[in-house]
């Protein structure tokens, strides 16, 4: 035998391109085989500056702290004290965004409108129209006015609560709602007239107005035809937050509601979620310079969404200067979405518990992004409404803590003061020092 | 009620000039059902917004002037006469009732209405019948550019020309144009007349007082190529 041996020569590990990552292959695949752009629920996935970028510095020597049992810390909010007669009273600064029947089932929804109920918060109607069982559960009911104005009928206008003139969402400021055919039931297709089972998607544009000066119309019209008893909001995605907040104001709105890019939606063009719109952590110190700079900041509202999953995250929004905040995402996680009960469901969907977001698919195993009445009839809304208002409790006793920590009796006095960063990203985006330094990026060099 | 005034006819007669627009919506959305204060003259508008807006009960106002944006917008059930031009918006999300504007009307007449009808004895300007949602238009006259834009469903008669891009993004509305038509948008392509057509389009042109035949008129719809995503649609994404 005179087999020669080779010696042994190292292979080295298959590696992954960071630019061509195996996601990115997988997309480009997709891509080749259908013609047609990804189409997902949810918010951006990639990471950005975020309030986990921001710390409290909690109170020292200089600042003195509340005592947790004795000494009130108030979280109450009121909406709407500009122009309407009948400001909306919130006992937590935390409301449900906009979601709307046909995105959510019934049971969805009338699980929304218990918890936030239980807690003395808001909910808010969506792409879709007012429905009973959420005008029926949700002691306050803020009513979309939307580009669509699906639904949009003059009775459900005067049995809402507020209106929310919708101009753009965080996830696509710039887009218009997306309800594909597989969840236009027989329901959805009645209450928005249009044929079922079609891929529907909604005007980006209002129908009958453009631009500030028509806004200005839109909302006396909207107030003449309530009475000017409703608070009016007006819901931009988080683009140009300076101007787009002036320009509401101007446009005479009570209350302005800012969505950034992390913001949730039920569905969307993947490319249009990652890439347009700007974070709330940078979003929230130019409205709020807006407001101030016409004197009217606390008088019209800000409400900020994106992203917001903590007290933490609420107690930070609020201390740049937000007087509320809204979630979507956190909310549906509360009623269930991505429970790791239903793993084996996710995993014959190609996903697994925690990454699902095909909800615009309508096969969602938690029953809350579906028309199928079988899915849907899985999610008990008394169950899910307990978990929601378990949630909303967490988030204002959260908030509450860190308020007292650093010395404030209310949720509204906290102030950018209390805060610094810990990425100089986030300095220059929230307008904070950098920890340790007085140094934040673009005010100071 | 300083503004009002009743004449003999039984009308009661409010005048703009005198009293807040608050006033007199206030006052006619606080008519219930059975009112018998059913005759409504609206003085000097003046090109005011918003006027006339959210009515529910069955009475008739007529405004004696222009009237600017929005006007009659979510009417339910009332009959409102514009005896002189309309600003953007005439009728906007009527629900039901009568809106007649006897001038011309600016852009989205109709837009999103559900129901009713909208007459327009004038021209309208683009986007007449946006979104539409059920509601029938007669405009006796042309309209501007994309009318018609994402129509959902109800009728509109055209006696005269239409602009660019009718009906684009056509749902289930039906469009009748007498006239030329500069272009057709996306999906929207002539249709059949059918007998169903036939007898809606001569109760319309009936109810607008409009002495044309169904024949003289040409149907457009939806070719339904848009309703489901498709690789081969790209371009009109
Ligand atoms: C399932 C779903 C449906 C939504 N539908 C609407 C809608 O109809 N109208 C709207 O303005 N925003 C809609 N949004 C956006 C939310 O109102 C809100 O801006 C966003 O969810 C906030 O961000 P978060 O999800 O990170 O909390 C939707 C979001 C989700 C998750």
């Amino acid at each position: 035998m005179n087999e020669t041996h080779l010696p042994h020569i190292p292979q080295t590990k298959p590696r992954y391109s960071a630019t061509f990552d195996p996601y990115t292959i997988s997309e480009i695949e997709r891509a080749a085989a259908t013609g047609i752009y990804d189409i997902r629920g949810g918010g951006t996935k990639r990471k950005l500056p975020h309030f986990d970028d921001l710390v409290f510095l909690g109170a020292s020597i200089s600042r003195y702290p509340l005592e947790g049992y004795r000494e009130k810390c108030g979280t109450d909010v009121v909406l709407g004290t500009r122009f309407a007669k009948k400001p909306i009273h919130l006992k937590t600064p935390v409301t449900i965004a906009g979601m709307s029947f046909g995105a959510l089932s019934g049971n969805a929804k009338e699980a929304l409108g218990r918890g936030a109920t239980a807690v003395g918060t808001s909910t808010t109607t969506g792409d879709g129209g007012m429905t009973p069982e959420e005008r029926g559960h949700s002691q306050t009911l803020v009513y979309q006015y939307l580009p669509s104005r699906y639904g949009m009928n003059l009775a459900d206008l005067r049995k809402a609560d507020a209106i929310e003139v919708v101009i753009g969402q965080g996830a696509k400021p710039g887009g218009g709602g997306m309800l594909l055919g597989q969840k236009i039931s027989d329901r959805v297709a009645q209450m928005r007239n249009l044929p079922k089972g079609i891929d529907q998607r909604s005007a980006c544009r209002h129908p009958d107005w453009t631009g500030p000066d028509d806004l200005e119309i839109k909302i006396l019209e909207l107030r003449e035809l309530t009475n000017w008893e409703k608070p009016i909001y007006v819901k931009v995605g988080a683009t140009r937050p300076y101007y787009d907040t002036a320009l509401a104001v101007k446009a005479g709105a009570d209350v302005v509601v800012l969505d950034g890019m992390q913001g949730g939606t039920a569905a969307t063009q993947e490319v249009f979620i990652e890439h347009v719109g700007i974070p709330i952590l940078a979003a929230i110190r130019p409205a709020v310079q807006a407001l101030q700079d016409l004197g009217l900041h606390r008088k019209v509202q800000l409400i900020v969404s994106g992203g917001i999953r903590n007290g933490a995250d609420v107690a930070k929004a609020m201390a740049l200067g937000a007087d509320a905040v809204a979630i979507g995402t956190a909310a549906l996680i509360a009623l269930g979405d991505n429970s790791p009960e239903f793993e084996d469901e996710y995993r014959k969907l190609g996903t697994t518990a925690g990454a699902y977001d095909d909800w615009h698919e309508g096969k969602d195993p938690a029953g809350i992004t579906t028309q199928d009445p079988v899915l849907a009839a899985r999610l008990d809304p008394v169950k899910a409404g307990r978990r929601l208002a378990n949630y909303l409790s967490v988030l204002t006793l959260e908030a509450q803590t860190l308020a007292r920590a650093c010395g404030k009796s209310h949720l509204h006095n906290l102030e950018p003061e209390d805060l610094v960063a810990l990425t100089i990203e986030a300095a220059a985006m929230a307008q904070v020092p950098l920890a340790g330094t007085s140094w934040i990026p673009g005010k100071n060099f | 009620m300083s503004a009002a005034q009743k004449t003999m006819e039984n009308t009661v007669t409010f005048d703009l000039a005198a009293a807040p627009l608050r006033e007199l919506n206030a006052t006619l959305q606080g008519l219930d059902a059975s009112t018998n204060q059913t005759a409504w003259s609206v003085h000097n508008p003046r090109g005011g917004h918003a006027i006339a807006v959210g009515l529910t009960a069955p009475i008739a106002v007529t405004i004696e002037g222009h009237a600017g944006y929005y006007c009659a917008g979510m009417n339910d059930g009332a009959t409102v006469i514009i005896n002189g031009s309309a600003g953007t918006g005439v009728a906007e999300n009527m629900m039901s009732g009568l809106v007649h504007v006897k001038g011309d009307v600016s852009q989205s007449a109709g837009a999103t209405a559900h129901g009713g009808l909208l007459i327009v004895d004038g021209n309208a300007s683009a986007r007449c019948g946006i979104s539409m949602k059920g509601v029938n238009i007669v405009v006796k006259g042309n309209v501007g550019h994309m009318s018609a834009f994402m129509a959902q469903s109800g009728n509109l008669v055209i006696c005269g020309d239409a602009g660019e891009a009718l009906g684009d993004s056509l749902y289930e509305a039906r469009l009748f144009v007498k006239g030329s038509v500069q272009s057709l948008g996306a999906d929207c392509e002539v249709k059949e007349m059918s007998a169903e057509d036939k007898t809606i389009l001569v109760d319309l042109l009936a109810k607008a007082g409009v002495d044309a035949k169904p024949e003289e008129f040409t149907r457009y719809g939806s070719a339904r190529k848009l309703y489901n995503f498709h690789v081969d649609n790209a371009g009109a994404y």
